[in-house]
């Protein structure tokens, strides 16, 4: 009981998100849910971002690129060699692991401005690559996916909850997604509070530093590529299940973008972060155009110009104030203002580690 | 025979617009230290103020040169509004900004102008004269020669004046020159609006060829990088060797190798195999790092 009592307030925030997200397609429509699935596949994919841009400061900007292998794959096995959907998923992450592992190797002898080029370079000509073996991926048309039934298990106690209409496989998949979000989560965040999150950011803050000290800066550093490709694989998976079919034109240059977008505006090198950016990267565009849409002092051909445009502005801005005004993200405005109100609430230096507040003159 | 003097002939004018483009990424990533990820964004900017001028009636001759100075304006602005707050944050932090810049500028030109492709007007035409076998359009030819002076230009102003010399010494030691009486946030500045207008160059370059749209630059941008990185990124020289090898060879692979769908993807490659290979180009130094 004292455990709980004493259990530092983010421990409760991990809870209460745990349950709005568990609660959610009970009292929401089936759209919605499929929705809030692709929130939760950014927060899948940016959380493996996040490992390998904000953990182990090395760049990319082709997760999209990524993100498709995973797609492909997962497509693939299904419709050609009809392999079990939720199997596929792990083969895909693995698959896609194993790719960005191989990335990673080129990527040690790059600094981080070559990276961010090569990366690039391989987020613009992807759609065009995957065109290619047309007999295999479908070519300019892609792959259709039949969406997959929700189990019988599943739909008695859905239905149990709700009492309402049989489970849709759009709230099958949102759950789905959900387990596979908390366990890659809790994976990750085992990961970086362990050794090998402590010599990935030690390579990040000083590479020469950290491998005086013995650290195998290149295995952690391919190694960081691999997880977070695994990442994007998953996440790829789950982003063709959803959407219900696989084409080059799913992964545009401009998802890679998204993906970074969200990695810095939750917060780089943090957990809570890349959930922040999902559900911020999916509903901007979305409500940002609504919003204008239903302005009437905003004339028509105004609001018609946004909508293709307007997405790119926001995004474009929110980064550079982002990056100049808070470059810790969301997350880290949360987290300096709740340590600035304890300082406040509490006068003196800090009890719990003895520290003088930093600003004396509050003394 | 004939066919193949053709591609490299075509190929050596597209190599002329990567290199004006690749020269800008030059410019900034030796006033800095980094690849400016919107420098195509703002070509493409550039050569809709162009369009707009041109559609209003001015004579193609003036407009061209007025665009540029505006592009050197809006470069500088650029550099004061945008990249000075972050000037000495990390290369992460400023790959990040840039980005962030080439969506806006990309977003505002789709806000402003639409998505509709428009054909740019050239005053150059497109029929073709016969040289030493081969046929070249006047279209190519002016590309190439305007390339050229540019980059002649360019080359002057770096070596032969003194804000060239101050523009150097401020990118090569800060603090000295800052010693010295130079102004080093306002060369950055200068160095900024200069990419700039180089870079519209280029776009204006280009767009009679492509047709004029905001996303028209996204794919010149990557043989840009191809060109920089194959030179060498800190050498205004190996920016435009460069640039003319990634024209002719793309050129050439897309006609008898692959097709011209994976262009794109000859460019990738010279990017990682020379990042790989040889990381510090054909004309670039071996650099040193700080520990």
């Amino acid at each position: 009981m004292n455990r709980i009592r004493s259990a530092p307030p983010r421990y409760w925030l991990v809870l209460v998100a745990v349950l709005f997200f568990v609660g959610l397609p009970t009292v929401v429509t089936s759209f919605q849910s499929s929705e809030w699935t692709q929130v939760l596949i950014f927060a899948i994919v940016i959380m493996g971002l996040n490992i390998l841009v904000g953990y182990n400061g090395q760049i990319s900007l082709g997760h999209g690129a990524l993100m498709a292998v995973g797609a492909y794959t997962s497509a693939i096995l299904i419709h050609r060699y009809h392999v079990d959907y939720l199997v596929t998923i792990p083969i895909a992450g693995l698959l896609t692991g194993l790719v960005g592992f191989l990335l990673g190797i080129p990527a040690l002898r790059l600094s981080a401005l070559y990276l961010a080029l090569a990366t690039f370079a391989l987020a613009v000509v992807t759609p065009s690559l995957i065109k290619r073996p047309a007999q295999f991926t479908g070519g300019v048309q892609g792959i259709l996916i039949t969406p997959p039934d929700p189990p019988q298990f599943a739909k008695d106690v859905f239905g149990g909850v709700t009492g309402g209409p049989a489970m849709t496989s759009d709230q099958w998949l949102y759950y789905v997604s959900l387990v596979i979000a908390l366990l890659l989560f809790w994976f990750a965040w085992n990961l970086v509070r362990n050794r090998p999150g402590r010599a990935m950011r030690a390579i990040r803050d000083r590479e020469v530093a950290a491998a005086a000290s013995g650290i195998n800066i290149a295995g952690y550093k391919t190694l960081a590529f691999g997880i977070s490709a695994f990442y994007a694989g998953v996440g790829g998976a789950l982003y063709g299940l959803t959407s219900g079919f696989v084409s080059p034109d799913t992964f545009p240059l401009s998802l890679s973008f998204q993906l970074l977008v969200g990695t810095v505006i939750g917060g780089l090198a943090s957990i809570a972060g890349p959930l922040v950016g999902g559900i911020f990267t999916f509903w901007l565009p979305i409500l940002s155009n609504q919003f204008v849409a239903s302005q009437p002092w905003i004339p028509t051909q105004v609001a018609a110009a946004f909508k293709n445009a307007g997405p790119a502005v926001t995004y474009g801005a929110l980064l550079i104030l982002i990056m100049i005004f808070a470059p810790n993200g969301v997350v880290g405005l949360v987290t300096a203002g709740y340590a600035r109100l304890q300082a406040r609430l509490r006068g003196a230096g800090d009890r719990g580690s003895g520290q003088m507040p930093s600003d004396a003159q509050t003394v | 025979m004939q066919e193949f003097i053709q591609q490299v002939v075509s190929g050596i004018a597209s190599g002329a617009i990567f290199a004006s483009l690749a020269l800008a990424l030059v410019l900034i990533y030796n006033a800095m230290g980094l690849v400016n990820f919107a420098q195509g964004e703002m070509a493409m900017f550039a050569t809709f103020i162009a369009f707009t001028l041109i559609g209003h009636g001015l004579n193609y001759f003036i407009a061209f040169p007025l665009t540029l100075v505006i592009a050197f304006a809006g470069g500088v602005l650029v550099q004061r509004v945008v990249i000075r707050p972050v000037e000495r944050a990390p290369v992460l932090t400023l790959v990040i900004v840039t980005l962030g810049l080439a969506t806006l500028v990309n977003g505002a030109a789709g806000f402003l102008f639409g998505y509709v492709p428009r054909s740019f007007p050239s005053p150059f035409s497109f029929r073709t004269v016969n040289i030493l076998g081969a046929f070249a359009s006047y279209q190519d030819l002016s590309v190439i020669a305007v390339s050229a002076v540019v980059l002649v230009a360019i080359y002057l102003l770096l070596q032969r004046t003194t804000i060239g010399l101050s523009m150097r010494a401020a990118a090569f030691h800060p603090e000295a020159s800052r010693l010295l009486g130079v102004r080093v946030s306002w060369m950055l500045a200068l160095g900024w609006g200069l990419a700039s207008a180089v870079g519209a160059v280029s776009g204006i370059m280009v767009a009679p060829i492509l047709l004029l749209e905001p996303n028209m630059m996204q794919t010149i941008i990557i043989y840009a990088f191809a060109a920089a990185v194959l030179g060498g990124i800190e050498s205004p020289l190996g920016a435009v060797i460069g640039g003319l090898i990634v024209g002719i060879t793309v050129n050439l692979a897309g006609a008898y190798l692959v097709g011209g769908d994976l262009e794109l993807a000859v460019a990738l490659a010279i990017i990682v195999g020379v990042l790989v290979i040889k990381p510090n180009g054909l004309l670039g130094r071996a650099s040193v790092r700080n520990v």
